[in-house]
């Protein structure tokens, strides 16, 4: 009895969770004359068609095209700072505490208070603020925390006992690394990579201050939501989340492949 | 095994750049001075001083706590069962690995259509007003749902309500099972064993979760901004606001204390806990 009312509770969490976006998938494929909330007024995919058609939304393809790119650098750039400090925090060193609390701190601090100051240095010492330096910089400060925990979690769970025997049998550190540590750590790379991806294309706070004039895909649906009163608001939302599933599940299959070639 | 901290050296240059570098600046802008047109590098305190002597700009910081506080306890209220029944009632690790996955996965989609997502739900003609009234338990739709201090809580849990449930399952998956079957078998009821063995244990979860929520919600101003549709305040938003007019060295002032308040909460809320052993 106690584990139904457990199940449903988490039943209504899930619906609570999704309910929303469930909502707006369907409110996207309103008909023309359709507005924001239901009835639904016909079906059609006129406010999809609405989204290519770009003076009517902003510079919504350009906007989209950068915050790929970035996802990718960031996804990129998070896994190899991460991945070898992840390495280097497996035994202390020399102010191995100090770099510790400053990556947990990049977590803590609020994320305006990073694009404000990320904002004022670059225009300190007269560099543009651009996505893909200062905005590139500011999200990293965001991902690389959680790339780091994740890999204190891998680690922590790793048995050493395959790297010593790598060792006695001669190989040398990058041989071990390569073959024995990496194969073994690869789906929590994955992860931390995946992570870096969405949490980059998703993004917002730490862009708004640091991207310049060259707005990225957050930028682009938050000025919408204060002039833009049409499903194609919807339209997008569906479009764009239907994007991070799509790497989401491919995420998952690199995990699961991984898992299945380490074993 | 020496000779590893370089490793470490591009993780240390970027948060040395992006993260303390920008800290220092905020911290150095904000004695500057300023008119209308310029920002006049200066020592002065003024700033702090307007942002300590304001009964408004005070208000807001009480009211982004209220948000943060309200967010914090439905979160945890939400969070803990939720955890719980993942840890103790799902047996296999593979459906616990699926059923977290199916919490996570709305966390790595857009914040932004995340909040929209509530316009059809809560609006004046939205799902939860239409099946009130259709039900007869309201006369007229509610207007408070949407652009209010209750959908901006809302948002808050369905946006944050992740970075409390992992690390509460986390110090429950790593609970020991032995001390609860003592616990039942010494004559505990259910109750009782949450209260005095499960809770005690997951407190550091509970906290790191905290601390998370807390952080989050006291820096934010995209939600109080969509979701309270311009009407609400919150500290985020003010220092928004005073970017826009570019009063930078106001904004930066409001930003070291904000900053300096979420320390200071931070700080609470690790005391009660000793969180060695869990990372």
């Amino acid at each position: 009895m106690r584990r139904a009312a457990l199940a449903g509770f988490f039943g209504l969490f899930v619906l609570f969770l999704y309910g929303p976006t469930v909502a707006i998938v369907i409110l996207s494929f309103q008909g023309p004359d359709g507005g924001l909330t239901f009835p639904m007024n016909g079906s059609s995919t006129h406010w999809f068609g609405q989204l290519f058609a770009t003076q009517r939304v902003g510079d919504f393809g350009g906007a989209f095209r950068r915050s790929i790119l970035l996802a990718g650098m960031v996804m990129v750039a998070t896994v190899l700072v991460a991945l070898p400090a992840g390495l280097a925090f497996r035994r202390p060193f020399r102010g191995s505490t100090a770099l510790l609390t400053l990556t947990v701190s990049s977590l803590i601090v609020p994320s305006i208070l990073v694009s404000l100051g990320v904002g004022l240095l670059f225009s300190a010492v007269g560099l543009d603020p651009s996505p893909w330096t200062s905005g590139f910089g500011a999200q990293l400060t965001w991902t690389l925390p959680f790339g780091v925990l994740i890999l204190f979690a891998v680690f922590n769970r790793f048995d050493v006992r395959w790297e010593e025997a790598a060792r006695d049998g001669g190989a040398n550190p990058w041989q071990v690394f390569r073959h024995v540590v990496l194969p073994i750590i690869l789906p929590g790379v994955i992860g931390i990579g995946l992570l870096g991806f969405t949490l980059s294309y998703d993004e917002f706070a730490r862009t708004l201050l640091t991207a310049g004039g060259d707005n990225t895909l957050p930028l682009e649906i938050f000025g919408m939501t204060t002039n833009i009163t049409t499903p194609v608001l919807y339209a997008l939302g569906t479009a764009t989340t239907g994007l991070s599933f799509f790497v989401i599940a491919s995420a998952l299959a690199m995990i699961a492949l991984a898992r299945r070639l380490k074993a | 095994m020496t000779g590893r901290a370089w490793l470490a050296a591009p993780l240390a240059v970027v948060l040395g750049v992006f993260l303390l570098a920008p800290l220092v600046a905020l911290l150095v802008v904000s004695v500057f001075d300023y008119d209308s047109v310029q920002i006049i590098p200066a020592f002065v305190l003024d700033n702090y001083r307007e942002v300590l002597g304001s009964p408004v700009v005070w208000r807001t910081y009480l009211n982004t706590a209220k948000y943060a506080l309200l967010t914090w306890a439905v979160t945890l209220a939400v969070g803990f069962p939720v955890a719980y029944f993942l840890a103790f009632h799902v047996h296999t690790k593979l459906m616990q690995t699926v059923l977290l996955l199916v919490c996570t996965v709305p966390f790595l989609t857009s914040n932004i259509i995340r909040m929209i997502s509530w316009i059809p739900v809560l609006g004046r003609n939205g799902l939860v007003n239409g099946g009130l009234v259709g039900l007869g338990v309201a006369g007229a739709p509610f207007d408070v749902l949407l652009y209010s201090d209750v959908s901006i809580v809302l948002a808050f849990v369905h946006l944050y309500a992740l970075f409390m449930i992992v690390p509460v399952f986390n110090a429950m998956a790593r609970m020991d099972r032995r001390l609860i079957e003592a616990a039942v078998d010494a004559g505990a009821g259910p109750w009782q064993v949450v209260r005095t063995v499960v809770v005690p244990l997951c407190a550091p979860g509970i906290a790191i979760g905290s601390v998370f929520v807390v952080t989050l919600v006291m820096g934010d101003f995209v939600t109080v901004q969509v979701m309270g549709g311009g009407q609400r305040a919150s500290v985020g938003l003010m220092i928004y606001n005073q970017i826009a007019l570019l009063h930078y060295p106001a904004a930066c002032a409001n930003a070291v204390v904000l900053l300096g308040i979420v320390l200071l909460m931070v700080a609470g809320i690790l005391r009660t806990v000793d969180i060695r052993g869990e990372l």
